[in-house]
Order: structure tokens, then C-alpha cells, then sequence
């Protein structure tokens, strides 16, 4: 496998002509990589591309993965973030979501991870059946106290075939309602934002300089390259995706080809996707930016969309900055398909 | 005059009216068989869909009998209670009818109402027992049902099939032996009724009328008695399968006439044409301005496309002439028609045809019947109530009345129980209980006619598996408890959703109509409280729940995409929704109330 991501490194060389700012290893397990093999990649990376000085480079890894040994490879290879599915604090939600860590590896991976990294995020998931309030407190209260200084925060989502699913529909789980997971929003955004944290996307909350640098540049559409098995990468003006089987994935690799499905992203598609991800950050949608990329049409169109909801005191313009306000936090998803460009 | 014969059809709906029509028209020539397609007088697409014809229609054939040389005018009554008074008008139009019977399903509500609207008419009545070729055919006993009925021979009903030809000759016959030819004088002045019009884009409003008395030729100026307008006949001929152009149409005989009328409301049915320098002084009786009976509120769904819903409306006003409708405006829906029908299956019909023939998309709100209501203030003075907006303030409010109808249902005596519970849940009164046969009971309700407006025939149909038919005519209006009920969604009255109902009726109805909305609209980003209203009491409550988790998931690199897409189709979908304050409400839940209980 790893042979096969530094062929597929050397193949799309000339895709990013752009200096490297931030690398991720994600997905999956990457912490399972050993230290010759992180190496190669590195190599593979410095060779083919320009990175530049100061680069954020994650690893995200499960709490059970961790180990002071695994800890100080990652450390000399040069990575400088952890992120640590951590999920939760709690053994009753770790074993319903049928997580392989346990509570105790859930704390101990991060004070050993703080021995190495100071940079460190963990994702944690509220509106768990059988959560109450004051479990989902907890965990942040535990989160805080432990200094971590990023935190990822999702709400459960049940997907389709999997077991949780299952049980959901037999009733063996109770089902989540909707108010639940908004009642430990509340508490999520008040809790972190006493604790200094900024909530800068709506799923992420970081301290000042902690900003996850690499999902930034999701949100503002900056370029970048997936290598490995499903992974996506996006150039500016068309999204591309790996075959996510990984015996197709080497195979097609070692023939010399790129297992990649494209879509070319209209300039309607490119203008949606920004409103979207605008209104989920505390950037917002700079009107200038929508006048220099995409037109002055679409601008109006924005003006003309926008009204209803600034009026109701769902969006507001801070300055050229058309921002989401805190009472339509919960409504940007259905804001944005408002401001949509459609034809 | 004597070799003419003009008869109609009556029977109950899916009895086989139209298709015997078919095989009259095959046996006398009429139609070649290239001609040939199947319910050739239901013209409109609609009717061939639905398999039920909504105008009526006339076809005249030849036919030689014993070496003479015959003229039958038939003339199609449309099959359904909507459309009663165009029936009449039809009979009217006619000395004989053949009552056709289904020899599997026997007598029926409206083989009853017609035949006495027919006996009304002095009309000639030859019994046809159809579908006699069915294996579920009884044709004994339905045999014995129609001579009770009639209290004729059992040798006059005439056996048929409609699908295999067996007894046309026989009712070919039958007509020319039994039904007497046309009385009148052909020297008198001119003297005809209209009993239909159709609209032809390209010709103007074509007239069907019967000649009574004296006759009408090309280039005559004759005038519409009840609307007083004058006119030149341009053109009258007889109706075969296409129009054929005559100089005169002579007493006793049907023809058409056209003479350039644009607009289909200034021909009325049941009207008089006379010569205008000659007048008759006897207009034939029993003309009636048909008054629309149920009413609501159309908007399109595109607040935009107001102006090209009036010129649509105005555009079918042209060729129907019973629709009626007048500007409104909704604090929800913004401007819109309301708009008056002959009946539930007229506003279905309207609205069907705006979607296909216009290609608008409407919203069609509540229909509620007329009403009349009278303040304290001024006892004596109704006032018209068309819209539940118009009912007066409670408190100001001495008393509403609300139009009664005389209710004919025929069932099993195995439903009896049933069909009284139902009627009597919709405020029916039983006035009249009989025993057709020991299997067959009719029976009478006087009831409110908003009653039958709000899912009637469907739970008729299903109280009695199927096995009970119905008719209705008005009774006049009646002094009646109401309250209008309203709907909030978010707190805020949508007034489109707003009913008139009958106190006893409001906690239940109000209840199952916040259920029901619950159900058609969806989920948005946040939760929508609905709730029914009398005044400022709230009587109901249902919430539907916000679609949150969405958002509140990963948005990474592939996220991005498919989230892109899912919101882009909420997008396109919410175009066929209609935007009520911050609430997204789809077209059909408008219309919801009506189907409570499925
Ligand atoms: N088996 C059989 N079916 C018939 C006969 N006459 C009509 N039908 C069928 O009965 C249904 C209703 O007939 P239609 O002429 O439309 O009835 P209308 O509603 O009275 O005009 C159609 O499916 C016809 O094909 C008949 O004599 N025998
Ligand atoms: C790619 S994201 C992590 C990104 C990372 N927090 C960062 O900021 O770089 C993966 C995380 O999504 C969350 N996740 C995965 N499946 C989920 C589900 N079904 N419902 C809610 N959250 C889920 C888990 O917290 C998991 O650790
Ligand atoms: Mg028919």
C-alpha cells in the first residue's frame, strides 16, 4: 500500500504546483503506519513537491493505536498535530458506537499524546441514544480540563446498514430526537466558548493559533491533493476521487494509472459550495470575493436571496462579510440552499 | 316531423350509457369504421381518461325502417351529479329516454333521479337491461326490479349488450314504435331550446338547441330570450359525426347554430331562441342561472404568474361556462381567484385543466359552500359568505345558514347500518327509508351540503364496500351552528388554510387537518408548530419536527460535495412549494382537509 501512495505522489506531481502548507493523514488507520514506512512517504512528498517551512502536519489516529513508541516515531517523522478520535469519555457510548478503545485508553492516549504534541485536537460525538445532558457536560468538561486545545464536535449520525441502525429500528436503542442533539449544541457552544475556544466552523472549536490550517482550506476552496484509496482531491475547478477498494487501488496503481472518477464543478456548483462553507465558518461570504470570482449576477442574486433571512435576523453583513448570526447557527444548512444559484 | 324521433340516455354512471351510444351510432351508419373509436361522444380528453362523460353531447343517424326513412337525434346527458341541471335541460330537450340498467349491479341513485326528472318531462321511457352478456348478470330479478319500478311489462324491457351488439336493433326499433314524434307548430314564431354549447376556438360558441315551435334558418336574426342579446344565425345545420350546414332546422328537429359568440357565458343552457322581430311570448320553462355550489380560492403556486393565471381562467370561462371567479387576495397566498364550481368534480376538472391545458401550477385552497350570515346589527340583510374570511365576527354574528340537500342513497340492506352512521356523522337527518326489494333499500337524508363536499363519496364507497350510490338535489338553506376554524403554522394564521365547520365537527376535524399537515409538509431547519384555532382557542396542536443533524455532521473535502447536492435538491424541491411566512408548504397540502381519513 504505502508503495503504492508514493507512486501515485510521483504520478500527480505535476497536479499541485503550489506550495505545500498542510498535510493530513487521514482516514482509516494511519498510526498503524511503521517509521520506515512514514519515511518513504515524507521522502516521496519533499522530492516531488515544494513544501513550505512551516507546514501543519496531522495524524489522525484512534486512542487504542497510541503508544509512547508510536508517539515518538510520528514525533522524529516530522509530524507536529495529532487528531485523536477520542468519541467519547464514556464506556456505555464508546461500546454503542462500537468503538475498539475503552474509557480509560480514551484519557491515557491523550496525557501520553501530551508528553510528544501540544498540538492536539479530539473529536468527540454528542446526541448518542441514552446520552443525557450531563454526560455530554462532562465529556466537555473533561476535554477542557485536560487542555486539549482543539476540539471537533459532531452530533451521531446514524448511517444506513450499519448495526447501530439496526438495533435503532428494533428498538433496542432508542431513537435520538432532534431536540436532544440541539439541547447539547447549547451546551457545546456555551461551554467552549467560556473555556476560550473559538467555534470557527460549525463542528470545530480551536484556541487561539490552533486552527486546523488544513480544514481551513477545505472551506475556502483551496486546492488539494487525496492520495490513497477514496481519498478526494479538488484543483479549483474539478472535485477527484480514488476507487476506494484498495486491492483495485494498487493494482491500477502498479499498471501506471490513476483510479480517479472526476467532476467538473460548474461555476454555479463552485459559487453554491462557497455559500455553503461560508456560512458554516466565521468568514462568512465575502461579497468581493463573489464579484471578483463569480460576478456581480451573482452578487445581486445574494442581495436579492439574503433579504428574508437578514430581516428575520438569521444572516447578518458585517461590513462586505455576509455572516451567519448565532440564533441561525442550527438553520445555515437550509439558509445556504436559499442563497443557492440554481438554473 | 313524424319520422323524427329525439331521445336521450339516462342510466347510472358505468351503466353503459356511452358505450351503447357507440353501437347506435355503428348500427345506423353514422360512423364508418374508420371513424371508429371507443366512447365517441365523450370528445374531451379528460372525459376519455376518466371514463365519464362531463358535456353533454348530441349525434343525429338515419336509420330506415320498415322502407321509411327515420331521424334520431340523441343527445348525451353528462353522468354525474355536478352537472344535474345540464341532465334536465337535456331531457328537456327530448320525448323518449332509454333507461339503461346494469343487469349485474340493477337500479341505482341516479337511474331513480333521472327517470323522474325524465317522468317530469312526460318523456317515453324504454327500459334496456345492459351487460347482459356479463356471467355476474341477473337478469331476472333485474328484470322484475325495473318493471316495479316502472310498473311496466316484463316484455318491454328490452335485453342488450352494449359490448357484444345483441338487442340494438331491438332498441332501434323500439324507439321508432314507442317514442312519439315531436309536437309543435311549425307556424308559430320561432321557438327553440338551448340545451348545450361548445366552444370552438376557431368558430366561436357553438349552440345546441331543439326546436319547439316554428323554425330557424341561415341568415335569420333571432334572440336569446333570458339574456336578451340579438344575433345573426351565420350558420345552423344538423349534427352527424361533423357538422352538416342546412339553410333551416324545422319544428321538432336538433340542430347547432353558430353566430359568433366568443364567450361561452353569454350562451346559457335552457335558454330560449326566438325570432327577434317575431317574437314568442313563451320561453320554455325551467331555466335557471346555474349557481355555483362549492367555492375556493386558486393562486398560482409563482406569485409571479398571477397575470397568467387570470388570462387562463378567463381563457377556459370561454368554453365553460359555469365556472365563475373573481379576484381575491390571501395574506398567505398573495393574489388569486376564488373562484365557484358546479362541484367537487367540476374543481378537480378546472384545476386539472389549468395544469395541462395552461401548464400552470396552482394552489387550490380549502372549498367551502355558500353561505348566509346575519349581524345583530341587521338581522334581515344576509350576507354572502364565499370564503371563510367574509363569515362576520362571532360576537357580531346573530346567525349563519348554510344550503341543505336532499340526499337519495341506494344500498344492500347489509350497509343500511353503516351508510345511516355515516350520514348521520355528517349531520344528515333520515327523512325516508324503503324497501326496493327485500335486498335494495333507498334511502332519503336531508343534509348540510358542506357535508358531502368533505370526503363523502369516498367513505360512502368504502362504508359500503362499493355498494351504494348516490344522488342529491338542494333544498333550500337552513339556520346552522358554524365557527371558522383557522390554522397557524409558527404562530401565524395561514388563512388559505382556514374552514368554516359546524361546531360539533370543529375539535375533531381541526384535530385530524394538524395531523394531516404534519404529515405533507416537511421537515425544515427548524420545528413548525401547527395548530387549529376557533378565535383564540387553541383546539389543537402538532409539531413537525426540525431536519437538524445535517448540519451538525463532518463537512470535509467529499462532504462537501454530497452536501452540495442534497441541498441543491431541497433547493428545486421547494419550487413546487408555496413560502407562508418562513414555512415551506407543498401545493397539495392545501387541498389535504378534504382526504382526512385516508
Ligand atoms: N360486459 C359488458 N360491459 C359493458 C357493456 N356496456 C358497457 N360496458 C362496460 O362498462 C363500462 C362503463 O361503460 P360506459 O359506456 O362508459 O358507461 P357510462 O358511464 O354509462 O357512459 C365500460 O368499461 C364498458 O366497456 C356491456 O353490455 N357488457
Ligand atoms: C474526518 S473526521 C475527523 C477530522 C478531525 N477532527 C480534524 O479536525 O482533522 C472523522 C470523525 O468524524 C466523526 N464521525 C465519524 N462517523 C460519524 C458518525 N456516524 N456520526 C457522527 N460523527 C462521526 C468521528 O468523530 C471521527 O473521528
Ligand atoms: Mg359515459
Amino acid at each position: 500500500m504505502v508503495e503504492a501512495l508514493c507512486v501515485e505522489l510521483e504520478l500527480r506531481k505535476a497536479e499541485l504546483q503550489e506550495e505545500v502548507e498542510t498535510i493530513y493523514f487521514g482516514g482509516g488507520t494511519p498510526s498503524l503506519l511503521a517509521s520506515e514506512e512514514l519515511a518513504a512517504i515524507f521522502e516521496t512528498i519533499y522530492k516531488h513537491y515544494k513544501v513550505s517551512k512551516n507546514p501543519e502536519i496531522t495524524l489522525e489516529a484512534n486512542p487504542d493505536d497510541l503508544s509512547e513508541e508510536k508517539l515518538k516515531t510520528f514525533k522524529s517523522a516530522g509530524i507536529n498535530r495529532l487528531s485523536i478520535g477520542v468519541q467519547s469519555f464514556f464506556e456505555e457510548d464508546l461500546q454503542l458506537m462500537n468503538r475498539a478503545h475503552n474509557e480509560k485508553e480514551a484519557f491515557a492516549s491523550i496525557e501520553m499524546a501530551q508528553l510528544f504534541f501540544e498540538n492536539i485536537s479530539i473529536d468527540l460525538i454528542y446526541g448518542i441514544p441514552g446520552m443525557t445532558n450531563e454526560r455530554w457536560l462532562k465529556n466537555l468538561e473533561i476535554a477542557i480540563s485536560l487542555n486539549v486545545p482543539h476540539l471537533s464536535c459532531y452530533a451521531l449520525t446514524v448511517e444506513p446498514k450499519t448495526a447501530l441502525e439496526t438495533f435503532i429500528k428494533k428498538g433496542i436503542v432508542p431513537e435520538v430526537e432532534d431536540g436532544v442533539a440541539a439541547d447539547h449544541h447549547k451546551l457545546l457552544i456555551a461551554e467552549t466558548s467560556k473555556a476560550g475556544y473559538d467555534n470557527y466552523e460549525f463542528s470545530n472549536f480551536g484556541k487561539d493559533g490552533f486552527y486546523s490550517k488544513n480544514n481551513t482550506a477545505y472551506w475556502q476552496g483551496k486546492p488539494y491533493l487525496g492520495i490513497g484509496p477514496s481519498a478526494h482531491g479538488y484543483n479549483g475547478k474539478e472535485r477527484s476521487w480514488n476507487v476506494s477498494n484498495n486491492t483495485i487501488y494498487i493494482k491500477k496503481i502498479r499498471e501506471g494509472e490513476l483510479p480517479l472518477t472526476k467532476e467538473l464543478l460548474s461555476i454555479n456548483d463552485r459559487f453554491n459550495e462557497y455559500v455553503m462553507t461560508g456560512l458554516r465558518t466565521k468568514w462568512g461570504i465575502s461579497m468581493k470575493r463573489v464579484e471578483t470570482e463569480f460576478g456581480s449576477e451573482y452578487r445581486k442574486h445574494i442581495d436579492n436571496q439574503s433579504k428574508n433571512h437578514i430581516n428575520n435576523g438569521i444572516l447578518k453583513f458585517d461590513g462586505d462579510i455576509l455572516k451567519i448570526t448565532a440564533k441561525g447557527k442550527f438553520l445555515s444548512d437550509g439558509v445556504a440552499s436559499d442563497l443557492f444559484f440554481i438554473d | 316531423m313524424k319520422n323524427i324521433r329525439n331521445f336521450c340516455i339516462i342510466a347510472h354512471i358505468d351503466h353503459g350509457k356511452s358505450t351503447l351510444a357507440d353501437r347506435l351510432l355503428d348500427a345506423t351508419g353514422t360512423v364508418t369504421s374508420r371513424e371508429k373509436q371507443d366512447q365517441l361522444l365523450d370528445s374531451m380528453d379528460l372525459e376519455r381518461e376518466r371514463g365519464i362523460t362531463i358535456k353533454s353531447h348530441a349525434i343525429q343517424m338515419d336509420y330506415v325502417h320498415k322502407g321509411e326513412k327515420y331521424t334520431l337525434n340523441l343527445i348525451d346527458t353528462p353522468g354525474h351529479v355536478d352537472f344535474s341541471y345540464e341532465v334536465s335541460r337535456s331531457i328537456a330537450a327530448c320525448e323518449g329516454a332509454l333507461l339503461i340498467v346494469d343487469a349485474a349491479q340493477s337500479i341505482q341513485a341516479q337511474t331513480i333521479s333521472n327517470l323522474y326528472l325524465a317522468l317530469e318531462n312526460d318523456l317515453t321511457i324504454i327500459p334496456v337491461l345492459n351487460k347482459v352478456d356479463l356471467p355476474s348478470a341477473n337478469i331476472e330479478e333485474v328484470t322484475d326490479d325495473i318493471v316495479d319500478l316502472l310498473g311496466c311489462d316484463p316484455e318491454e324491457v328490452i335485453p342488450a349488450s352494449a359490448k357484444t351488439g345483441v338487442g340494438i336493433e331491438e332498441i332501434l326499433t323500439a324507439i321508432i314504435d314507442r317514442v312519439p314524434p315531436p309536437k309543435g307548430d311549425p307556424n308559430q314564431s320561432l321557438q327553440a331550446l338551448i340545451f348545450d354549447s361548445v366552444y370552438n376556438p376557431f368558430r366561436g360558441v357553438e349552440t345546441y338547441f331543439r326546436v319547439l315551435n316554428g323554425e330557424i334558418s341561415k341568415g335569420q336574426h333571432i334572440k336569446f330570450m333570458a339574456t336578451g342579446k340579438s344575433y345573426f344565425a351565420d350558420e345552423v345545420g344538423t349534427l352527424k359525426l361533423k357538422q352538416v350546414p342546412k339553410t333551416v332546422i324545422k319544428t321538432g328537429d336538433v340542430g347547432y347554430l353558430i353566430t359568433g359568440i366568443k364567450e361561452a357565458k353569454e350562451v346559457k343552457v335552457g335558454d330560449t331562441i326566438t325570432d327577434s322581430k317575431n317574437p314568442t311570448t313563451n320561453m320554455v320553462e325551467g331555466f335557471e342561472d346555474v349557481k355555483p355550489m362549492v367555492f375556493a380560492g386558486i393562486y398560482p403556486v409563482d406569485t409571479e404568474e398571477y397575470e397568467e393565471l387570470r388570462n387562463s381562467m378567463e381563457k377556459l370561462q370561454l368554453n365553460d361556462a359555469s365556472l365563475v371567479f373573481q379576484p381575491e387576495s390571501s395574506a398567505a397566498l398573495g393574489f388569486g381567484f376564488r373562484c365557484g364550481f358546479l362541484g367537487m368534480l367540476h374543481l378537480e376538472i378546472i384545476q386539472e385543466r389549468l395544469e395541462r391545458e395552461f401548464d400552470m401550477t396552482v394552489i387550490t385552497t380549502v372549498p367551502n359552500v355558500s353561505y348566509q350570515a346575519y349581524t345583530h346589527k341587521d338581522p334581515e340583510t344576509p350576507i354572502l359568505v364565499n370564503n371563510p374570511s367574509d363569515l362576520p365576527e362571532p360576537s357580531s354574528l346573530n346567525r349563519v345558514e348554510e344550503p341543505y340537500i336532499k340526499a337519495t342513497i341506494i344500498t344492500k340492506s347489509d350497509f343500511v347500518g353503516n351508510v345511516m352512521s355515516l350520514c348521520i356523522e355528517k349531520r344528515g337527518e333520515i327523512t325516508n327509508q324503503t324497501y326496493l326489494t327485500t335486498e335494495r333499500v333507498e334511502l332519503s337524508f336531508d343534509m348540510p351540503l358542506a357535508e358531502i363536499v368533505f370526503d363523502f363519496y369516498d367513505r360512502l364507497k368504502t362504508v359500503s364496500k362499493g355498494y351504494a350510490s348516490f344522488d342529491y338535489s338542494p333544498i333550500g338553506l337552513r339556520t346552522s351552528q358554524l365557527v371558522k376554524v383557522d390554522v397557524l403554522l409558527n404562530g401565524n394564521i395561514v388563512d388559505a388554510l382556514s374552514a368554516l365547520l359546524h361546531k360539533d365537527n370543529a375539535y375533531d376535524i381541526g384535530k385530524k387537518m394538524c395531523e394531516k399537515l404534519r404529515q405533507l409538509i416537511p421537515r425544515q431547519q427548524f420545528d413548525i408548530p401547527i395548530q387549529a384555532a376557533i378565535g383564540a382557542k387553541i383546539i389543537s396542536r402538532e409539531t413537525v419536527k426540525a431536519l437538524r443533524k445535517d448540519v451538525t455532521a463532518k463537512c470535509y473535502g467529499g462532504d462537501i460535495s454530497r452536501k452540495r447536492k442534497l441541498l441543491e435538491k431541497q433547493k428545486k424541491g421547494k419550487k413546487r412549494m408555496r413560502q407562508v411566512g418562513n414555512v415551506e408548504i407543498p401545493q397539495e397540502a392545501f387541498m389535504a382537509v378534504l382526504k382526512l381519513n385516508d
